[in-house]
């Protein structure tokens, strides 16, 4: 071989950016397609779908948004779940040892508001379960096949949906990442002993994107928002159980049963489709939110559900009920 | 001192010229590796159902966390959110009227390959012969046949068919492709290293074409007969339940804007005892 043939395949192999013992190449910005209602968030009392315990059900309908506006918690982080399956796009960063350039982790990052995720593929062990939890909790990975398979524990109790489900820091999140072209699809499964009755399942498609930013990350930097709350800085707003004003919001714009908006395992399965041939009734016409082409002049695709900036809903935001 | 056992996985540096060489090949395949890592392994020879990567055998059941909405209920009239629709799929979505397809006998019409993940139900899969998955629905009655390349031949059978709600599905399994470790450290390059397990797993690719124009939402959002589905059938395991992943890809340029893209989680029952067979309904 010419020194030249050589020196020419060295070279090759130096620019080449493949992580060691990856099965499948996961680098890149990841862009949400966001043709289902993951990030979709209208109302504020919506559990359509959400497998939720009755404790957690009871917090979901104590949450006030308002509180995110006391300063202590307007920097209260998005949880790893929310993350994937809000509206987010996705930029995932293998990261390799410098010396045997074998693969260490995947960094994988949202927008802003969250912790990065850090998703170790050197097979340490899992932290005490007393360890310290974070914002981005402790994630490991392991390939099965072709797909990338992490397991999330040790983060802070946040959102589960949009402003609407939380999850505890008891919660353990498991998602798959596969890759199929130039899409990925993501399968995930919280599983959460405090607020879910029942494993929640969510599925995610994102788009490889020859874009390198979204979003700007910024840092979150706190204010005052609503003047009640500087005033009285003890005040947590929030509703005391059976006093949330939003509960029939859904009921009375969609003709979904009460009973369906409050969640639950048993409203996720086929059988409860059959529950409500009889009581569903459908509205005459979508007259909210409808979706449709661009222009139609009738309603518009769901917001993308952007971060806390975004003015909130008539209603919301305002000083809790006395 | 074995050396060069497992093909690529295992690479001896030498000295002088025969080291160089050693090393040049070493530097090819790593440059090699994103491309092999992303296209995956071709199916080995054999029968589809001797080779199948995975296990899609069995019965598994919708899990309706997503698009509740839209599925667990009839939407009302207008309700389009989340599909790429053009304007001429407007048009045609808001001339819908469940009583004209009933006349016409086309109450399937939102049970078709396009659009039958998303119904809520339950899936029977099974080998209908060593080369089609067979495929059949509870909820509407349907059946899909995922016919596989018969083994020896470039492509499955293609018959010309009518067009049909379910339409003509070519199947090909898409195998893991193992990952290569790049072993540089002296260590790693001594000759009793032992090779990297073998990768199990896979993804069914299915390509659907030759169909009926049907509704991809039941409130009458439309499909053409141009429309092409591709999917992308994983499995998942998390503690004792197993996950069956549909990943859908809408491509129609009749009615869509750009590809509708969607992916349907399936939990695996034990049984069949929930199965529940009920016939396509126009309005519900």
């Amino acid at each position: 071989m010419s020194r030249r043939l050589f020196t020419l395949v060295l070279l090759c192999s130096l620019t080449a950016t493949a992580p060691a013992l990856a099965q499948t190449d996961l680098s890149g910005w990841w862009a949400r397609q966001s043709q289902n209602d993951n990030g979709y968030s209208n109302d504020p009392v919506d559990l359509i779908g959400i497998p939720v315990s009755a404790d957690g059900r009871a917090k979901a309908l104590s949450y006030n948004i308002a509180a995110l506006s006391a300063t202590e918690r307007q920097c209260q982080m998005y949880t790893p779940w929310y993350i994937v399956f809000g509206p987010f796009p996705l930029q995932i960063i293998p990261e390799q040892d410098p010396v045997t350039q074998k693969l260490l982790a995947y960094r994988i990052m949202g927008w802003g508001d969250r912790g990065e995720q850090t998703v170790w593929m050197d097979g340490r062990p899992r932290p005490s379960p007393n360890a310290p939890h974070t914002h981005g909790g402790f994630s490991t990975g392991t390939w099965e096949g072709n797909s990338l398979k992490v397991v999330t524990t040790h983060f802070k109790m946040g959102d589960m949906k949009r402003h609407r489900a939380i999850s505890s820091d008891r919660a353990t999140m498991t998602y798959t990442l596969t890759r199929h072209d130039d899409l990925l699809t993501v399968t995930g499964i919280l599983e959460d002993p405090v607020y879910l009755a029942e494993p929640f399942v969510l599925t995610e498609i994102f788009q490889l994107s020859s874009a390198t930013s979204f979003f700007p990350l910024t840092a979150c930097e706190p204010i005052e928002e609503l003047p009640h709350l500087h005033e009285n800085p003890a005040l947590v707003p929030h509703y005391l159980p059976g006093k949330n004003p939003f509960m029939n919001e859904m009921t009375r714009k969609k003709g979904i049963p009460l009973e369906a908006v409050m969640g639950g395992p048993e409203t996720i399965y086929p059988e409860y489709r059959k529950k409500l041939k009889d009581s569903y009734k459908a509205p005459e016409k979508c007259l909210e939110s409808c979706g449709g082409p661009p222009g139609a002049g009738r309603g518009a695709p769901p917001p993308a559900a952007g971060g806390r900036g975004g003015a909130p809903p008539p209603g919301r935001g305002a000083p809790p009920p006395k | 001192m074995r050396a060069h056992t497992h093909g690529a996985r295992r690479f001896r540096l030498r000295q002088g010229f025969g080291g160089r060489v050693s090393a040049a090949g070493l530097a090819l395949v790593a440059a090699l590796v994103p491309l092999q890592a992303q296209r995956g392994g071709g199916p080995p020879a054999g029968p589809a159902r001797t080779v199948a990567p995975i296990d899609l055998t069995g019965y598994w059941v919708s899990i309706v966390s997503m698009d509740w909405r839209w599925r667990m209920v009839t939407p009302a009239k207008g309700d389009y959110s989340g599909i790429p629709m053009n304007a001429a799929s407007k048009t045609v979505a808001d001339a819908w009227d469940p009583a004209k397809d009933e006349a016409a006998g086309e109450q399937c019409k939102s049970y078709g390959a396009p659009a039958i993940m998303s119904v809520p139900g339950r899936l029977h899969i099974t080998w209908q012969d060593d080369t089609t998955l067979k495929v059949d629905t509870d909820a509407g009655q349907q059946t899909r046949l995922l016919r596989f390349a018969a083994a020896g031949t470039a492509a499955a059978p293609a018959g010309k068919t009518p067009p049909s709600w379910q339409g003509t599905s070519v199947a090909q399994w898409q195998m893991s492709s193992p990952g290569l470790a790049l072993m540089l450290r002296p260590q790693e390059r001594a000759a009793d290293v032992p090779a990297p397990a073998a990768v199990r797993g896979g993804t069914l690719k299915v390509t659907t074409t030759n169909l009926r124009a049907g509704y991809l939402r039941k409130n009458g959002v439309p499909y053409s007969a141009n429309a092409m589905l591709t999917e992308y059938w994983d499995v998942t395991k998390s503690g004792n339940d197993t996950l069956l992943t549909v990943t859908t890809i809408v491509d129609d340029p009749t009615y869509l804007r750009t590809r509708r893209l969607i992916a349907y989680p399936f939990k695996k029952e034990a049984n069949g005892d929930k199965w529940d067979p009920t016939p396509c309904s126009a309005r519900w």
